[in-house]
């Protein structure tokens, strides 16, 4: 017996273990080999190569997981595919049922999934316990409420059909909920693949589908490495890809994918920025780290891994912070009084520690917790590199582990700087008693989720997920259950049976070609206000129908684009002036555009021939868009989350950044419009290639623009083959979204070279603008990212 | 060793940020973060009798209750659950808190036992009587033997944010109470509304020369509770950053079980170590908490569950 005196002296915590004995025996059930879970059973098929799953506290093999074949993909995906239309036609009240159903279940097994996970992952039984199942519970609940709502609050909309998920090993319960819950909701049908080093509790959940009755085929569990997740993603029948994982396995899926017609959403790395202001209260800003840096070992996609502090509180914020790091208890995860597991698997481990070493090596100080670690197992020690600067690579790649880096700023605006100069954009954490500088800081930042004064925070009811090479997509609230719908109708036009335009083409310019000799007049690039001569110095012939010249244009090339976006750019202050002024600008631009209407009309009846009439509806439509997006550009409000906390958590609805937009080569003037017009509506700014065979309804606009107060770089027009202009755009790094509305052809290089940066991507090629769906809200969700702010309070 | 104090800070003061939904979610979490079992638990336990300051303070309080009391404080836990532990046979609680009136009563009864006895003053709960009454009622508890002065400070100069007069006024206390005797200022936490202002009065108390800040009276609504624990705890840690003086903290009011009071010792042993855990540096002030110590010290000893009317009263 330890001597109660002597504990009574030094007062220690001692061992405080939670019992594993249910988990074991599950596990144990399954007589060394986990199943796969296809169309309602669980199979180990014949022959089927298998591995290990290992406790990371201990490195002791729990279990042998299957790896499921390309076969195994096939017949998972088609049972996917059978129960859709059963699980849809089960109607929003029936779906809910289920979900409501695997909620109660999950939190009536709540101790067994918590402990299960804790052996499979070795993160600490307190966070599998108090946080990840709660939330999992939390998020079937919050979905059976969408599935039930879903024809109310998401009209014109349909489920995608067969989602082919692939989740982390670091919150292996918590991400398969995030994915099945919305897509269940919205009435697809999902195949998912857990992490090769976490398996279980995905089993687990498979089993409890069984309980709850859930019809065969709606869920689906196949086990397996990278090569099982390609095989899935990649099968022809999956029609929706949700993906959360590394930014470098999420480039390899967009490109996989790229023209396949599938929805994507990615939700990846980051290198999330931790802001403390000297008004901060700096003790809660402390436990603050902890909770940003040292939950779940800090192998956390939105983990606060870079601290910027004022440079006048950063000596006693390093104290503080050190003294705190030598209370951290880093042991069992299966103890209920340790801050810190172990890491996932050696692999990962000998990643931290090579990337902490090199970081040393080049001289940065660095500050490890004296805590003694298991000798089997897989653990790294709280680390601070207190005084980095942001060249080092520890300051800009992302760990993925207990490392912490410390920079410090003068001012906010050199804050802001700092926390926005990442690749990434996932959260940020914004310490401050002022709300002043709170918010208008968190405003600033690039991340899908701020947190004020606190971290880390999730909930169902809130959209969770990354800009730039954080990914995009949304999960979670209504923003991530549009992730999982479709619009229902196709991109037809009301006014059906109407002959569509006609087109023309271009040729390279040779002298001397122009069907009349008037005044000679060559329409040039519209870039950063100005009217811009090609860099290149060629031009176009843009030619009608049957083959006469109309006029020349500019050909643009690679530096006209590279011009585009630096002038696009340097309009970003657009996106935060006010949308009364937006929309002021876009309705001026409708009346200048109106008196112009007859000139416009022949314009295009010219180069497409398709009659007077068609030609001058197109222009009255035009002008009727412009005079629609005006008025929705203050009215796309945000939202105001019901979360479980006592805060407000507001979803803000910003800009995308800059534009790459592709227009249709029919209606060149209403295909130009009807794309750009919601995009600066929303803030954003534009480079645009109009209409490649039409290009000159876009040329004439330069004077409308121009006599419009449209500030300068807001839209730029390029114009020239878009063949040469696409993969520019594409590829470009600082564009931070394309829009492509025309051919097919290049859906697919613009989508594989949208991988580089991550931007997001909307390629409509069918897209029609006088259909109705021209002037849904989907339009503006395309032009806009959600923000969620979260700003607890209290008094 | 007694808090020296130091010069008024107002810089100091005023530079106290507390930000409520932070330090409510860090006193939420703790008791997911730590637990204590078993032998452990039972050591936890006994210190969190030790610290006791067992307490009465009614209108109907007389000699002969409070002669109960002080017995109880002197033993407070049965022999044969001491000797199941191996818990020293003499473990007692850190003092017994009474009126001015019953001081003399106090002191006779817990005799040599080391136990101390705690009286409240300066017009306990409310404050509300003259300075030179304050300071009087001070000086006739040490006379009477008290080596603990318990005393509330003047709420108005919180709310009314005349710091430079709380200093002196607690200054005054300090000196009333003389060499060799203890002061634990009261903030009364329920009735200061907001955690900023109870950073505010602990750090000038601190400045003043309190060893100990204590929470509540426990007559206000709200007495003791972990986020204003926190608060305090971390002014008293600063405190000790600025001066190298260690403070005590005393919670009371409202702490009744347990396991509330094994919270309260983790977030002291988490926010200042685990010196700052015993009973010169720590007391919580309690009256019925101590029954449930005993049955849960009992458990541990049989592994059945106990009830009240096996342990003696006080």
């Amino acid at each position: 017996m330890t001597d109660i005196r002597t504990i009574s002296e030094s007062l220690d915590y001692g061992p405080a273990p939670e019992s594993d004995r249910e988990a074991r025996a599950w596990i144990e059930k399954l007589e060394g080999q986990a199943p796969l879970f296809i169309n309602g059973e669980f199979l180990r098929p014949k022959g089927a190569p298998t591995f290990v799953t290992r406790n990371p506290a201990t490195e002791e093999i729990l279990t042998r997981v299957t790896q499921a074949s390309v076969s195994d993909v096939d017949l998972a995906v088609s049972a996917a595919s059978k129960a859709q239309t059963v699980w849809w036609s089960l109607g929003g009240e029936g779906r809910a049922r289920y979900l409501y159903a695997l909620s109660r279940g999950i939190l009536k097994n709540s101790r067994l999934f918590a402990t299960l996970e804790t052996l499979d992952n070795g993160k600490p039984i307190r966070e599998t316990r108090d946080i990840d199942v709660p939330l999992v519970a939390r998020h079937f609940h919050h979905h059976a409420g969408w599935a039930r709502l879903l024809s109310e609050r998401a009209p014109h909309s349909k489920p995608w059909g067969v989602c082919g998920q692939v989740i982390p090993w670091n919150f292996p319960l918590l991400m398969l909920s995030w994915k099945i819950a919305p897509a269940l909701a919205a009435g697809n049908t999902v195949v998912l693949k857990p992490a090769e080093w976490t398996s279980l509790t995905a089993i687990l959940f498979a089993e409890l589908c069984t309980q709850v009755g859930l019809p065969p085929g709606v869920v689906n569990i196949i086990t397996g490495d990278g090569l099982t997740g390609a095989a899935l993603v990649g099968h022809d029948d999956v029609n929706k890809v949700a993906f959360t994982g590394s930014t470098e396995v999420g480039r390899v899926i967009r490109k996989q994918i790229a023209g396949s017609g599938k929805g994507l959403t990615l939700e990846l790395g980051g290198k999330s920025p931790f802001i403390v202001f000297d008004d901060a209260d700096l003790d809660s800003a402390v436990e603050g780290i902890v909770d940003a840096i040292w939950f779940n070992q800090g192998q956390v996609c939105c983990a606060g891994s870079r601290l910027l502090v004022a440079e006048s509180i950063a000596d006693t914020m390093h104290a503080k912070l050190r003294a705190r790091m030598e209370r951290l208890r880093v042991g069992s995860p299966m103890d209920k009084a340790v801050d810190l597991g172990a890491m996932i698997e050696k692999d990962h481990l000998e990643n931290v520690k090579a990337l902490c070493e090199s970081a040393r090596a080049e001289g940065n100080e660095c500050f490890q917790c004296d805590v003694a670690l298991p000798d089997t197992g897989f653990w790294f020690p709280p680390t601070l590199f207190p005084n980095v600067s942001p060249a080092s690579p520890i300051a800009q790649e992302e760990v993925f582990g207990p490392v912490l880096v410390s920079m410090t700023f003068r001012t906010p605006a050199e804050a802001i700087a700092l926390a926005n100069h990442t690749r990434y954009g996932l959260a940020a954490s914004v310490w401050s008693q002022d709300i002043d500088t709170a918010i208008d800081v968190s405003r600033k930042l690039h991340a899908g989720t701020v947190w004020v004064n606190c971290t880390n925070l999730f909930d169902a009811a809130s959209g969770f997920g990354g800009v730039r090479e954080s990914g995009f997509g949304r999960e979670g609230g209504l923003e991530g259950l549009h992730a999982y719908l479709r619009p229902a109708d196709p991109w037809t036009s009301t006014s059906t049976g109407e002959r569509l335009p006609k087109t023309g083409a271009v040729a390279d310019s040779v002298e001397g070609e122009l069907a009349t000799a008037t005044l000679d007049r060559t329409a040039k690039l519209y870039v950063g206000g100005k009217q811009a001569r090609p860099d290149g110095g060629y031009s176009l012939d843009v030619k009608a129908p049957d083959g006469t010249v109309v006029d020349r244009v500019g050909r643009g090339n690679r530096k006209d684009i590279r011009n585009a976006v630096e002038a696009a750019h340097s309009a970003g202050k657009w996106g935060s002036t006010t949308a009364h002024l937006r929309s002021q600008i876009l309705w001026y631009l409708a009346e200048n555009l109106a008196p112009r209407a007859d000139e416009l009309a022949e314009r295009i009846d010219a180069m497409t021939g398709c009659g007077s009439t068609l030609a001058s509806t197109e222009v009255e439509t035009a002008v009727d868009r412009l005079t629609y997006w005006a008025s929705w550009a203050d009215k796309h409000d945000g939202a105001v989350h019901q979360v479980p906390i006592r805060g407000l958590v507001l979803a803000l609805h910003e800009p995308v950044g800059v534009v790459g937009v592709v227009c249709p080569e029919r209606w060149p003037l209403l295909g130009l419009i009807s794309l750009v017009a919601p995009l600066i509506a929303m803030g954003n700014t534009v480079v645009a290639l109009p209409s490649e065979s039409a290009p000159l309804a876009a040329t004439d606009l330069y004077q409308v623009l121009e006599t419009s107060d449209v500030p300068a770089g807001v839209v730029n027009l390029v114009t020239g083959r878009h063949t040469d202009l696409i993969p520019v755009l594409a590829e470009h790094d600082a564009v931070d979204m394309i829009w492509h509305a025309g051919s097919v052809e290049h859906t697919v290089q613009i989508e594989t070279l949208s991988a580089g940066n991550l931007k997001r991507t909307w390629c409509p090629t069918e897209f029609d603008p006088r259909s109705a769906r021209a002037t849904r809200e989907e339009l503006l969700r395309h032009a806009t990212r959600v923000k969620n702010l979260w700003l607890p309070h209290g008094v | 060793m007694l808090n020296p104090g130091c010069d008024l800070d107002l810089d100091w003061v005023l530079s106290a940020r507390a930000n409520r939904s932070a330090i409510e979610r860090r006193a939420a979490a703790l008791s997911g973060r730590r637990t204590v079992k078993k032998e452990w638990q039972v050591a936890w336990l006994a210190r969190a009798v030790q610290v006791i300051d067992l307490t009465t303070l009614a209108g109907d309080d007389t000699a002969g209750t409070v002669r109960r009391l002080a017995a109880k404080a002197c033993s407070p836990v049965r022999r044969d659950i001491l000797e199941a532990h191996g818990l020293p046979l003499d473990l007692h609680c850190g003092a017994v808190c009474v009126y001015h009136n019953l001081v003399a009563v106090a002191v006779e009864a817990t005799g040599k036992s080391g136990v101390n006895v705690c009286a409240v003053s300066t017009g306990f709960p409310a404050g509300q009587i003259p300075h030179e009454q304050k300071l009087e009622q001070i000086h006739a508890s040490v006379a009477a033997g008290a080596v603990e002065i318990d005393i509330v400070v003047s709420r108005a100069l919180v709310l009314e944010g005349r710091w430079e007069q709380l200093y002196n006024e607690v200054r005054d206390f300090r000196a009333a109470c003389g060499d060799a005797v203890h002061l634990k200022s009261i903030l009364a936490t329920g009735e200061l509304a907001t955690l900023c202002q109870v950073g505010r009065a602990s750090r000038v108390c601190l400045c003043a020369g309190a060893d100990f800040i204590k929470t509540s009276t426990g007559k206000e609504p709200v007495n003791a509770t972990l986020p204003v624990a926190l608060v305090m705890l971390r002014a008293i840690r600063e405190h000790a950053e600025r001066t190298g003086h260690l403070a005590g903290f005393k919670p009371a009011g409202g702490i009744r079980t347990a396991k509330e009071s094994l919270s309260f010792l983790m977030l002291v042993k988490e926010e200042l170590g685990a010196a700052s855990c015993r009973p010169d540096r720590f007391r919580i002030g309690a009256s019925s908490l101590l029954a449930d110590l005993e049955r849960q010290l009992e458990f541990h000893a049989t592994g059945r569950y106990s009830a009240k009317h096996h342990h003696p009263m006080g």
